[in-house]
């Protein structure tokens, strides 16, 4: 779930508040911060994180419960902004960069499918043997 | 390639899809998503082809998102419509809603809509399901329209316990009871016995997975695939591939499930005249038939059917126009006119109730006639009281709206399972696992204080065919 709104790096724009799918924030009066108003609505979705143009928003890994974090600590795990640098967000169109190892998706998927197959195999093959 | 596609889907369609669909929805798709090149950065595939079979969610979006815009769509973000009007003819007039950011209402008068509201999960907690309450499908069947296939909606994907992510590196998987016994489970190719393994096991105890045997060259390039798989575990200090993590099935509806509203001609109208569905408010039938439309089927249904619903609608405006003369009345229900005075009705109760009803392994995976049975019975009873005392204002009437629709959800999916006394495709049934030879019929529910069902037949698909002509 959305974490913390960090007041020191959000320039106000709101971007987040128009980007979040379900309603959890409400909008900063003048270029305040937005608030987190509503956090049972959150889904852990990172959309807000993705949005933000500033990096000073972050997103907890459990949606299940409210988490507090350690402002700082989360500023120097290097964190913040992750989300956005992983999709290459900000990439000028025509950068085919962001999307380049997309296509693998699908190999991947069945590689591993595979694997569980054969093991599967295997091990009722052995099975059936003893 | 393409025909091949198409028989594929065909065999594993279970005689209820129509090839027409199909090859209208390949054609569309091959035609058009090319289109958003300008918007979407597709990449090579490997083998310098464009690679097109499928695409990332958040780029997918803001691209269409571009896209409307540049072609001078007005684009309200915040703006959950909560009902649709009708004309005293039975035609739709427009929809009514509430703008959440400013805390109004707001009425448009329309020719035609299309309901593009997205599927229902049962609030269960996948990722980007909060908002899929099956709320198009509560304002459509106001309307008076109906739906298909709504047996076809248990359906789960693997995640870790803490956060539902996408599904790509858990396929080779090896699962562990609590004590570190390895469980026997079935490779997720074979399907619904692999959910099925694991269902039992978490009923159980909590079940472990281990990625350490996942494909190599996966590991170093996850991040770049699906960047928010990674976010949880890194978030977490979990590692990925090398901890063993809990994990649990997040059930997915009518997302990856199939039914919807029912579509009755070319143009996907449903049988309310001037209202239209798309994507998974929409029976996805028609392509997939009794199997799961999850990946590139859905997504080339929403493609295909957004833009043949969207130019009937366009055409019906220019021909009819608005009608802004004649009289609109909201269809609304629960949640906006409750029929008795109003008092506080336990959302949160009503909600557990569809999650308990909907989602519990015991019985989605072995559904009964006694156990849909008694689920039937406790829904009612829910949607008795919501739909007599449940009244909200304001911005509460979202959340009252939702509510009220993941429980009518609940309960045509529940009738629809009841009625459909076979097993076939994702429709399981624990007392009849075999198909039944007269069985590839579409199944049609609908109704709100009273939910009905019926099997579609060759009369009415011709009598429809006919009323369209």
């Amino acid at each position: 779930m959305i974490a913390h709104i960090f007041a020191d790096l959000c320039n106000g724009c709101q971007a987040c508040v128009t980007a979040c799918p379900t309603h959890v924030l409400d909008a900063g009066t003048e270029s305040e911060p937005p608030v987190i108003a509503r956090l049972d609505q959150c889904q852990t979705c990172f959309m807000c994180e993705l949005y933000c143009p500033q990096d000073a928003i972050f997103v907890g890994p459990d949606q299940t419960q409210a988490e507090t974090i350690d402002p700082a600590a989360i500023k120097a795990s290097g964190l913040l902004g992750q989300m956005r640098r992983d999709h290459i967000w900000d990439a000028p169109p025509g950068d085919l960069a962001p999307l380049s190892e997309y296509w693998k998706l699908g190999p991947y998927l069945m590689g591993g499918a595979q694997i569980a197959a054969e093991r599967y195999a295997r091990r009722h093959a052995l099975g059936e043997k003893e | 390639m393409r025909a091949a596609a198409i028989e594929k889907r065909q065999q594993a369609a279970f005689g209820l899809a129509e090839k027409a669909w199909a090859e209208r929805v390949l054609e569309t798709t091959w035609r058009t998503l090319p289109q958003l090149a300008a918007y979407y950065p597709f990449s090579k595939d490997g083998t310098g082809e464009t690679y097109y079979p499928g695409v990332r969610g958040p780029e997918y979006m803001r691209a269409l998102r571009h896209c409307a815009l540049d072609l001078g769509v007005s684009v309200l973000d915040h703006h959950p419509a909560l009902e649709l009007l009708t004309h005293s003819d039975g035609s739709v007039a427009g929809a009514a809603g509430y703008e959440r950011l400013l805390r109004q209402p707001w009425t448009i008068r329309a020719a035609a809509c299309v309901v593009a509201t997205g599927g229902c999960a049962f609030r269960s907690g996948l990722i980007g399901s909060h908002t899929n309450t099956g709320d198009g499908y509560l304002m459509a069947a106001e309307a008076g329209a109906e739906l298909s296939g709504m047996e076809f909606s248990t359906i789960y994907t693997l995640s870790p316990a803490w956060c539902s992510t996408r599904t790509l590196p858990y396929t080779g998987a090896r699962f562990f009871d609590a004590a570190g016994a390895e469980l026997d489970i079935p490779p997720p190719m074979s399907d619904r016995a692999h959910h099925r393994a694991l269902a039992k096991a978490m009923l159980e105890e909590s079940v472990f997975a281990d990625l350490s045997e996942a494909p190599e060259a996966l590991k170093p390039i996850l991040r770049r695939i699906q960047p928010a798989t990674i976010a949880p575990f890194e978030r977490r200090g979990v590692r990925l591939f090398e901890d063993r993590f809990e994990v649990k099935l997040f059930g997915e509806g009518t997302i990856r499930g199939t039914g919807g509203l029912r579509i009755i001609d070319e143009d996907c109208q449903t049988n309310v005249r001037g209202l239209f569905a798309a994507g998974d408010a929409a029976t996805r039938e028609l392509v997939v038939g009794a199997s799961s439309g999850g990946g590139s089927p859905n997504s080339a249904w929403a493609l295909t059917s957004g833009q043949l619903g969207g130019a009937a609608a366009a055409r019906l405006a220019r021909s009819q126009g608005r009608r802004t003369g004649a009289r609109a009345l909201g269809q609304g229900r629960s949640g906006l006119r409750p029929t008795r005075a109003t008092h506080a009705v336990d959302e949160r109760a009503a909600i557990d109730a569809v999650k308990d009803e909907m989602l519990s392994y015991d019985k989605a995976f072995w559904k009964r006639r006694g156990s849909l049975q008694t689920t039937q019975a406790r829904l009612d009873e829910v949607w008795a009281e919501l739909a007599q005392y449940r009244g909200a204002q304001g911005l509460e009437q979202v959340a009252a709206r939702e509510t009220a629709a993941l429980v009518a959800t609940a309960r045509w999916s529940a009738s629809a399972a009841l009625a459909r006394t076979e097993t076939r495709g994702l429709h399981v049934r624990a007392d009849a696992p075999d198909m039944s030879p007269d069985g590839a019929r579409r199944l049609l529910v609908g109704g709100l204080d009273t939910v009905w069902t019926r099997f579609e037949t060759l009369a009415s698909i011709t009598l429809l065919a006919e009323e369209a002509a």
